[in-house]
């Protein structure tokens, strides 16, 4: 090294970012990249996690109504699973330029199609939920006078919530990975740092989002099983 | 007996009169339940019994619009079923399933409460109800805080019971409230009910298909045949002693005899004298004791006159009377036993005979199958008949 004969503290620094410019333009992992560059992934991690909240709720409400709708009407069942069935098999990025010319570029647009892939796990899981109350439960609640309503909100719904948020978890961590291409509807998130012009083969900047992706959704999906045990108090006592 | 409102848990009784009831189900032939006719009086239990497929469990339900009657009507205390909502309705009626039906995500003390919680009871008027409930039950007030899952099966049916008592209903729909629950359980809780009703005399409607129940808890008996059809309407007495055709005859069974067993408790019948020794006393007096009694071998007894066990042979050698004589008391029989649960207990164990204790648990007498047998035997056996509430 040239500079060996500098003071020590200016060539350890001057040697660190000489490694790391070389593990950059090498294009390797480099740790020490996104450390000094984290900054620039709060604004996208907070879109991110916007993106996948809001289209989870959306979801979850859209699917919650035609689960209710279902449960009167059994033979809606089948073409409601049918139908959200379909949307989820559309391949996304095709849906996002569908809707460009209609919304525009912008979470509008990302936030549709996020959606409209949590309906079918969700609106299954409710159904699934109510489908499982113990038909006995049931009985009972109508033979000492619940109306029909409040056998459906409380005994039915909270009998269902185990069912109900193992979908919102499938759900949520499935949307965290899919909201890295609300990016190419102009959303951005965390896809922007995947996948940004030039950089689109950078691995340092790609594991360092995905790694982030991967983190919001265990922390989202540890939060909602929190939500569960905080709800459903009688499933963790002991049996006789 | 129904006017006695002195305790909460004694108010009135409804009278249920099922009037020229009709159920047909779309697209079946045959009608469920074809023009019952039938009047239960306040206070009293009516068992409505068959063989599977004859409607028994469709009548109950008609009653409190679980099913919807398709003709006639049924009448409590005189009002129609039809002139209130259905859910209202239901909330002044108990109703007892098999399967209990407890809600698994509420506690056993909103279990109870959920009548009283539709009804707009205030939290305090619920909670001390919960716990007069609950010590009716004989369940104990901690349990209040548990959930379903954690109670053993006959804690559940009990649990199923003070619900439906929740809101004092004058009139309870049990549907094999016992069903679920294994024998020896069963004729525990059965007593236990009887027990209860004697004090709270409700009108109850009870379903079964197992006739020697019927006959234990009824104080009248429906027995009905396929579609609903009632066959004969009588007490558990006249059903046994001229069953009104041969479908009742047969299905109340050859053993009618022995039935009758079930309307009879220990103290209605005369006990053998016991030989009685305490702990401590020479062997000579026992000696002597033995003499005096019905049977050869005696019973030792502690201070208070409960039984400790009997005395063998070995034990007459010694000096004085042991305080763990070499056999065990068992079965030890009550007096307010029904004869034939003791009769079952007496053939389960080693030996033919057994202690009779009374209410202090004190010995009275020693009952024997050769007793009920030669009783089944005498003119006797038609008579001391007791009213199924008074029975347990």
């Amino acid at each position: 090294m040239h500079l060996a004969d500098a003071a020590p503290v200016l060539g350890q620094v001057e040697i660190r970012d000489r490694s790391e410019a070389s593990c950059i333009s090498e294009n390797k992992l480099c740790p020490g990249w996104i450390v000094d560059n984290f900054d620039r992934y709060t604004d996208p991690l907070a879109q991110h996690l916007y993106l996948t909240v809001t289209s989870v709720v959306i979801g979850f409400v859209i699917a919650f109504a035609l689960a209710l709708i279902a449960r009167r009407r059994r033979w809606l069942v089948g073409p409601i699973v049918g139908f959200t069935g379909v949307l989820y098999t559309l391949p996304s990025l095709a849906v996002f330029f569908l809707l460009l010319p209609i919304t525009g570029r912008g979470s509008t647009t990302a936030i549709i199609a996020l959606t409209a892939y949590t309906l079918q796990i969700i609106f299954r899981n409710i159904v699934l939920g109510l489908q499982n109350v113990p038909e006995e439960a049931r009985d009972a609640g109508r033979g000492v006078g619940l109306t029909d309503r409040q056998l459906l909100w409380r005994v039915e719904l909270p009998l269902a919530i185990p069912d109900i948020v193992a979908g919102l978890r499938i759900a949520t961590t499935s949307t965290v990975g899919l909201a890295t291409l609300a990016v190419f509807a102009g959303a951005g998130g965390l896809g922007e740092q995947i996948i940004s012009g030039s950089n689109i083969t950078f691995k340092t900047g790609v594991v360092a989002a995905g790694g982030l992706a991967v983190l919001l959704a265990f922390a989202l999906d540890v939060i909602l099983l929190g939500v569960q045990r905080v709800l459903t108090p009688w499933r963790r006592v002991q049996p006789a | 007996m129904a006017g006695d409102a002195s305790s909460t848990s004694r108010t009135s009784a409804s009278s249920v009169e099922y009037r020229n009831v009709v159920k047909r189900y779309p697209g079946q032939a045959e009608p469920a339940i074809s023009d019952l006719s039938l009047t239960v009086p306040a206070g009293e239990i009516c068992v409505l019994v068959g063989p599977s497929g004859c409607g028994k469990t469709t009548a109950l339900r008609l009653a409190n619009r679980m099913i919807e009657l398709t003709q006639g009507d049924i009448l409590i205390d005189g009002t129609s079923i039809k002139s209130r909502a259905a859910a209202e309705l239901r909330r002044g009626i108990g109703y007892v399933i098999q399967q209990i039906g407890l809600f698994p995500h509420l506690t056993i003390g909103e279990n109870v409460g959920v009548v009283p919680k539709l009804l707009g009871w205030d939290r305090k008027r619920i909670d001390a109800r919960v716990d007069e409930l609950l010590e009716l039950t004989s369940l104990g007030s901690e349990l209040r805080d548990r959930y379903p899952a954690q109670l053993s099966g006959g804690q559940r049916q009990r649990v199923g019971v003070a619900r439906a008592l929740a809101a004092d209903p004058p009139l309870m729909l049990m549907d094999e409230p016992f069903g679920a629950v294994d024998p020896i359980n069963r004729e525990r809780l059965q007593n236990q009910f009887l027990r209860l009703q004697s004090e709270i005399r409700k009108t109850i409607l009870f379903v079964t298909h197992d006739i020697d129940e019927a006959i234990k808890m009824g104080d009248r008996v429906a027995v009905l045949r396929k579609g609903g059809v009632l066959a004969q309407y009588a007490t558990p007495e006249e059903l046994l002693m001229s069953p009104a055709d041969e479908f009742v005859e047969d299905f109340v069974g050859a053993d009618r005899a022995l039935k009758r067993l079930s309307l009879l408790r220990v103290r209605d019948i005369d006990l053998w004298k016991a030989p009685l020794v305490r702990v401590g006393e020479p062997t000579a007096r026992a000696r002597a004791a033995i003499a005096e009694a019905d049977l050869p071998y005696p019973i030792v007894v502690d201070a208070g006159g409960r039984p400790l066990g009997w005395m063998s042979e070995r034990d007459l050698a010694r000096e004085t009377v042991p305080d763990r004589p070499d056999t065990a008391p068992d079965p030890i029989l009550e007096l307010e036993d029904v004869l034939r649960d003791a009769l079952s207990d007496l053939l389960r164990s080693d030996t033919q005979y057994g202690p009779v204790v009374d209410g202090n648990g004190a010995v009275v007498g020693v009952l024997s199958v050769e007793i009920i047998s030669e009783f089944l035997n005498s003119p006797e056996a038609t008579m001391h008949l007791t009213p199924a509430a008074e029975r347990a």
